[in-house]
C-alpha cells in the first residue's frame, strides 16, 4: 500500500513537472506566448476563410499577412510609414516632458499650488485627448502640428503626475542636508531633486509613451498623408487587407519595443537597492 | 551586538582605543557662539518653545545640550545652524550674526540621509560640489574618508554599508569643506550600543585634532559624559538653561569603567533629574535605559 501511494507520489513528481528553464524561462516563456497568439490568429483567420460572409477579408490570416509583411519590410515601406509617427510621438512626447516635469515638480514642491491646480488637472486628464481634435485642427496650421498637440495632450498627464508623486515623496531630510552643505537652488535641483525623482520621471515617461502610441493611429487619421495611421486607413479603402494586417503587426512590435526601452532606462536609473538599510 | 561590530568593522578601521595620528592639517580656529538673548515661539499664542538663552561656547569646545524630549534643544541647535530662525535675540558666530545655513558650520541629524544615488566619496564631496570646490575633491575626499575609517569603500554605493558607516559617511561629507563647527542632533541614538561607543570617542577625537567647536544635543547622561566638556543642562515649558556644568574627566577616563566616570556620570544625572523634575534623586541604576 505504502509502496505504490510512494511511486504515484514519485510519477507525480517525476512525470507531471514541467520541465525547469533556469535562465531561458523568460525566452522559452514569451515564445510561448507568441505562439499562442499565432495559434489564435490562425483559428480567425481558417474561421473567415472558410465563412461565405467573410471570405473576402481571408488576407488577414497570419500567412497571407506575414508574407506581405516581408515584402513591406524588404522594399523599405515599413521604416518609410513608422518614421513620421515616430517623429511625431517624439515631438508630442518632447513637448509633454517639458512641460510635464518642471509644472509636476512645482506642484510637487508647492502644497498650495498643488491644491489650486489638483481639480483642473484632473478635469483636464479625463477629457480623451481626440476629443481636442476639432479645437487642434482649427488652431494649428499643419496635420502635423495638429496631430503632435494630440500626443502631447496625451501624453503630459501621467508624467507630470508621476513627477509630481516622485518630489512629494523625497526625503525632507535630503534636502535639509543639502541646504546646510551651501546648496543653491540650482545644486538642489540637479544634485538632489532630479536624480531622486529620477525612476518616477521615467515611470511617467513610460505610462506616456504607451498612451502617445495609442493616440498616435487615429490622429493619423487627420488629413495627413504619411504614417501608421494613415497608412492602415489607406490600406482599408484600397482593400489590400493584408497590408493593413500587417501594419497593425508593425505598430504592435514597435510599441513593445519602444515599452522594453524605457523599461531598460528604468532598470539604468533605478537606485534603490534591495537591501537598503 | 558582536555580529553587528564585525559588519561595521572595516578593514582599515584599527581596533577599539588604538591612537591614530591625524591625517589631517588641525584647524587652528573652531568657531566661537554666542547666543544674546534668544527666546523663540512657533506660533505667538503658543508662548515660549525657548527662552532667555544667553550663553557662549568657546573656540574647540565640546558642548552637550541635555534635556528630555520636547525641551526645546533641538531648534537651538537649528538656529546654531542657521536653519531656523529665532523670534527674539541673535546667533553669532566668530562675531558675525547668523541668518543661513553655512557650510562652515555643519549639522549632523539622527538619520544619516546619504544620497543612495551616489557612491560614498560622490556623498562626501557634495559640500565641496556645492560651495564651488570641486577641485579639491580628488585630494580631500580620501582624506575625510581615511579620516572615519572607510578609506577602501570610497567607490562603494552608499546603501551598501551598515548604520554605523552611514554615520561615518555623514561625517565625512560634514568634515570635507573644513568647517569650524560641527553640530550634531542625536546622531547616534539609531545606532547599537557598540557601534555609537566607538562613535562618541572617533568624533570626540576628531573634534580636538582638529579644532573643531562641537555641540551635540543629546537626552543620553553618558554621550554627555563621554564626549562633552560642558554640558548645557536644558528644562522644558519654556526651554532654558538650567544648568552649566564642566566635565572634568581626561581622555582615557571618558572610556568609562573608571570611579571618575562613574562620579561624573553620577553627579550629571542627578542635575538631569532635578531639572526635569523626575522626583526623587535617582539611583545610577533607574537611568540604566536613559544613559544607554
Amino acid at each position: 500500500m505504502s509502496d505504490v501511494t510512494q511511486l504515484s507520489g514519485q510519477m507525480a513528481r517525476t512525470g507531471f513537472s514541467l520541465p525547469k528553464l533556469g535562465r531561458f524561462r523568460g525566452l522559452v516563456n514569451g515564445a510561448l506566448g507568441i505562439g499562442l497568439l499565432l495559434v489564435l490568429w490562425w483559428i480567425g483567420g481558417w474561421i473567415v476563410e472558410t465563412s461565405d460572409d467573410l471570405f473576402a477579408f481571408a488576407d488577414f490570416a497570419p500567412v497571407p499577412t506575414l508574407s506581405r509583411l516581408w515584402e513591406m519590410l524588404m522594399d523599405g515601406e515599413v521604416v518609410a510609414m513608422s518614421g513620421p509617427s515616430l517623429m511625431r510621438v517624439g515631438l508630442g512626447l518632447f513637448y509633454a516632458i517639458v512641460i510635464g516635469v518642471p509644472v509636476g515638480i512645482m506642484i510637487g514642491r508647492m502644497k498650495r499650488l498643488n491644491e489650486v491646480a489638483n481639480v483642473p488637472f484632473q478635469f483636464l486628464r479625463m477629457i480623451s485627448p481626440l476629443s481636442w481634435m476639432p479645437i487642434a485642427v482649427m488652431a494649428f496650421a499643419t496635420w502635423d502640428g495638429a496631430i503632435i498637440f494630440l500626443i502631447g495632450m496625451a501624453a503630459v498627464w501621467p508624467i507630470l503626475f508621476s513627477t509630481a508623486g516622485g518630489v512629494r515623496r523625497i526625503d525632507p531630510a535630503w534636502l535639509k542636508v543639502a541646504r546646510n552643505l551651501g546648496a543653491n537652488p540650482l545644486h538642489m535641483l540637479f544634485s538632489v531633486i532630479l536624480p531622486a525623482i529620477a525612476v518616477d520621471v521615467l515611470s511617467g515617461i513610460r505610462l506616456a509613451l504607451g498612451v502617445a502610441w495609442v493616440v498616435l493611429v487615429p490622429a493619423e487619421y487627420l488629413g495627413v498623408t504619411s504614417g501608421l495611421g494613415y497608412a492602415i486607413n489607406d490600406a482599408r479603402d484600397t482593400l489590400e487587407y493584408d497590408r493593413l494586417a500587417a501594419t497593425v503587426v508593425v505598430i504592435g512590435v514597435i510599441g513593445f519595443a519602444l515599452d522594453a526601452l524605457a523599461g531598460q532606462l528604468i532598470r539604468k536609473f533605478n537606485w534603490v537597492r534591495s537591501d537598503w538599510h | 551586538m558582536a555580529v553587528t561590530r564585525m559588519k561595521d568593522q572595516t578593514p582599515s578601521q584599527p581596533s577599539e582605543g588604538q591612537v591614530q595620528e591625524p591625517a589631517h592639517p588641525r584647524v587652528l580656529i573652531g568657531a566661537h557662539v554666542a547666543v544674546k538673548g534668544l527666546s523663540h515661539s512657533y506660533r505667538k499664542a503658543d508662548g515660549h518653545v525657548l527662552e532667555d538663552m544667553d550663553f557662549e561656547i568657546h573656540q574647540g569646545e565640546v558642548v552637550a545640550l541635555l534635556g528630555r524630549s520636547g525641551c526645546g534643544k533641538s531648534t537651538l541647535l537649528h538656529m546654531l545652524a542657521g536653519l531656523t530662525h529665532p523670534s527674539e535675540g541673535q546667533v553669532v558666530i566668530n562675531g558675525n550674526v547668523v541668518e543661513h545655513p553655512s557650510p562652515k558650520w555643519v549639522m549632523m541629524f539622527q538619520a544619516p540621509s546619504l544620497y543612495p544615488w551616489m557612491t560614498v566619496a560622490q556623498n562626501a564631496g557634495l559640500g565641496l560640489k556645492f560651495t564651488r570646490r570641486g577641485y579639491e575633491i580628488a585630494k580631500r575626499v580620501p582624506e575625510v574618508l581615511d579620516l572615519v575609517d572607510l578609506g577602501a569603500f570610497a567607490n562603494r554605493n552608499a546603501q551598501e554599508l551598515s548604520g554605523g558607516q552611514q554615520q561615518r559617511v555623514a561625517l565625512a561629507r560634514s568634515l570635507a569643506p573644513r568647517p569650524e563647527m560641527l553640530l550634531l542632533d542625536e546622531p547616534f541614538s539609531a545606532l547599537d550600543a557598540f557601534t555609537r561607543r566607538s562613535l562618541q570617542q572617533d568624533v570626540r577625537k576628531i573634534a580636538k585634532d582638529l579644532g573643531l567647536t562641537l555641540v551635540i544635543v543629546t537626552h543620553d547622561v553618558g554621550e554627555a559624559v563621554r564626549m562633552a566638556d560642558r554640558v548645557l543642562v536644558l528644562k522644558a515649558n519654556p526651554g532654558r538653561i538650567a544648568e552649566d556644568t564642566q566635565i572634568a574627566l581626561t581622555e582615557e577616563e571618558r572610556g568609562g569603567g573608571t570611579d571618575a566616570f562613574a562620579r561624573e556620570h553620577a553627579r550629571l544625572m542627578g542635575i538631569y533629574a532635578e531639572v526635569a523634575e523626575m522626583g526623587n534623586a535617582p539611583t545610577e541604576n533607574d537611568f540604566t535605559r536613559l544613559s544607554e
